[in-house]
């Protein structure tokens, strides 16, 4: 399931949404839509970025691949490499350190016994350590897809973990 | 209670929709420019109001306003930095996720008066949520005249579109956030050239930080002169502050500059004091870039005076006996804290941060969160507090852009202030995994300087 090859093709809904992004910029700097269309690409096709979707998405902006990789590599909301369904991202600068995320990691590493980078052998969960996401006033927390999980407690991240199993679930 | 410009309808239910901003007082500030004002008007009333800019380094904005090069037939962008991601700071995610409408109509004035037909929200990518909300406030405006072609008769056009970055602190710097909307990786430029006269895709562009766009808003409906009366000396105007670490009531708190760093601590209007009855050890005023300061030097300045929030009193004593009001980001350690530790992870996240165009801030960041390591861990030699001193000194004013002095700052501050805990933990290679260093004498009544 991970490591499926997804051909990388979007719909036509998604193609418009592509030319979307190319028109807010000028003419002849679509290049701009790079880290736009990068996010949709990544949404789409697995959680992460292979070479063939790069390379996909050079083509829609008429770019050469390497000025897509250049981009790709620098960002760390881009992953290229497989992850799981569910990415859980601790926050564990200053702040948070201070409010206690090193606790929580150590309880989602017991938890989903894994270590940080890596994923559970369902390919439910990733454990990744993440730098500041500017929610240090609720910390600890973490992102987990588009919206952040605040003030969290052992009790809090059993809950989101069999939140996230239970939508798996349903939605296989 | 002190006076709030931008928060003050922040618990309006349905603020978030354009019926309630609307009725409310919203738009006005539009409709006074756009009939009234020229566009130089405009930004003579923002000189006025003494602003400076919310993001982090304070520069005058109608000042940097003036700067914007306008070339006969060469357009001209306003960029909104929201890539806040200085760690401690959170209020710019406040003003978009709660009162969106307050920054369009602070992007619509700014636009009109700068001459943008085009202009970006830069928002950072992990905020993945804030850009829908932040489209429908623009929708709703464009709907109902403030945005798009011939707004409210007077034939200037304007488009706010927002960009999505994708992680990475270093975009918040302007010329890396200009280069990232412009599709490639943030690295910062050399200046100059600057912004205002070639910025995004080599056009005069103008950088504002979120807060610092919707403070336009007040300041038109109240009048530059108004708000320059608001707080203190060049400190004009109100400031939002995000408090964090180890208080009653962390979140964002909108105050004008005249309140003191104990009051806001230990008042219940902002943090509430520290839980547990524990006491203050150290404080990072102005998000993690700017010096730590031992509690005895936060309250009380060296001269003895009550140390104010805003940007004078908190950069009084200069880097060695000071620090600075930076973007508001206020992270309050207990007793209970070590800042050995605090500095590592502060270390590890430049290092992480760090572009890898400027080799002092390349390598150096890299070094620096080894050597911590080390020292935290038990690993560390005395000459290491030093080497860790010697290489901080090395980036500062090395690199292209701030981000080497920002991790040379927290470093040098830590050192500077705390070096006894430093020494105590290489001392100590055992205790020092089982235990914090504690209180020590950072709270206890300064040293009279003496001639």
């Amino acid at each position: 399931m991970l490591n499926k090859t997804i051909m990388a093709k979007f719909s036509e809904e998604k193609l418009r949404k592509v030319d979307e992004f190319i028109s807010r910029y000028p003419e002849g700097k679509q290049k701009s839509a790079i880290i736009p269309v990068l996010h949709l690409a990544q949404d789409e096709f697995g959680g992460w970025l292979s070479a063939e979707t790069m390379d996909y998405v050079a083509t829609l902006l008429k770019l050469e691949p390497i000025e897509v990789y250049e981009v790709a590599t620098f960002y760390s909301m881009f992953n290229l490499k497989p992850v799981g369904r569910y990415v859980f991202e601790v926050c564990q600068t200053g702040p948070c350190m201070v409010r206690g995320c090193d606790d929580i990691i150590d309880y989602i590493k017991k938890k989903l016994n894994i270590g940080v980078g890596e994923t559970t052998p369902d390919g439910l969960f990733t454990l990744k350590t993440v730098e500041c996401l500017g929610a240090c006033g609720y910390a600890p927390m973490m992102q987990l897809g588009k919206y952040f999980r605040e003030h969290l407690t052992p009790e809090k991240v059993d809950s989101i973990i069999e939140e996230c199993r239970q939508t798996a679930a349903t939605n296989n | 209670m002190a006076r709030k410009l931008l928060l003050d309808k922040a618990n309006v239910p349905g603020i978030l929709g354009y019926e309630v901003y609307r009725r409310e007082g919203g738009y006005a500030s539009v409709e006074k420019a756009l009939k009234t004002m020229t566009p130089d008007q405009v930004t003579e009333e923002v000189k006025k109001s003494g602003l400076r800019g919310r993001g982090g380094a304070g520069f005058p904005t109608g000042l940097k306003w003036s700067f914007l090069a306008k070339p006969e037939g060469v357009p001209r962008h306003l960029v909104c930095n929201a890539d806040e991601s200085e760690p401690g700071t959170f209020k710019d995610r406040y003003l978009m996720e709660f009162l969106p409408h307050l920054l369009v109509e602070g992007l619509i004035v700014s636009s009109y008066a700068l001459g943008s037909k085009v202009t970006y929200i830069y928002i950072r990518g992990e905020y993945a949520w804030i850009p829908d909300i932040l489209e429908t406030a623009i929708a709703e405006a464009k709907a109902n005249g403030w945005l798009g072609k011939n707004i409210l008769g007077t034939g200037f056009d304007c488009e706010i579109y927002v960009h999505t970055g994708a992680g990475a602190y270093i975009c918040g710097e302007e010329t890396a956030l200009l280069e990232s909307l412009e599709g490639k990786r943030g690295n910062p430029r050399i200046k100059p050239p600057f912004p205002a006269v070639k910025g995004v895709w080599d056009r005069p562009t103008v950088v504002n930080n979120v807060e610092t766009l919707a403070a336009i808003v007040p300041i038109m409906n109240i009048g530059g002169e108004e708000y320059a009366k608001i707080g203190v000396g060049k400190s004009t105007g109100t400031k939002l502050i995000s408090a964090c670490g180890n208080i009653n009531k962390p979140g964002v708190y909108e105050i004008d500059m005249t309140i003191s760093v104990e009051e806001f601590i230990y008042s219940d209007e902002y943090c509430g004091g520290i839980p547990n009855g524990k006491r203050l050890k150290a404080c990072i005023p102005g998000g993690s870039s700017v010096p730590i300061l031992p509690a005895n030097l936060l309250l009380k300045t060296v001269k003895g005076e009550k140390r104010l929030m805003n940007y004078e009193s908190l950069s009084d004593g200069g880097f060695p006996k000071g620090s600075m009001m930076g973007s508001g980001g206020f992270i309050v350690l207990d007793e209970d804290q070590c800042v050995v530790r605090n500095t590592l992870t502060l270390a590890r996240f430049y290092r992480h941060e760090s572009c890898g165009q400027c080799s002092p801030c390349r390598e150096g960041t890299g070094w620096m969160e080894k050597i911590l390591r080390n020292i935290e861990t038990g690993k560390g030699k005395k000459s290491d507090i030093d080497l860790l001193w010697d290489i901080q000194r090395k980036i500062e004013g090395n690199t292209i852009c701030p981000l080497g002095d920002a991790a040379a700052w927290p470093i040098a501050a830590a050192i500077r202030h705390f070096r006894d805990e430093f020494e105590w933990h290489v001392e100590n290679p055992q205790e020092c995994l089982v235990r914090n260093y504690g209180l020590a004498h950072y709270a206890d009544p300064l040293e009279v300087a003496t001639a």
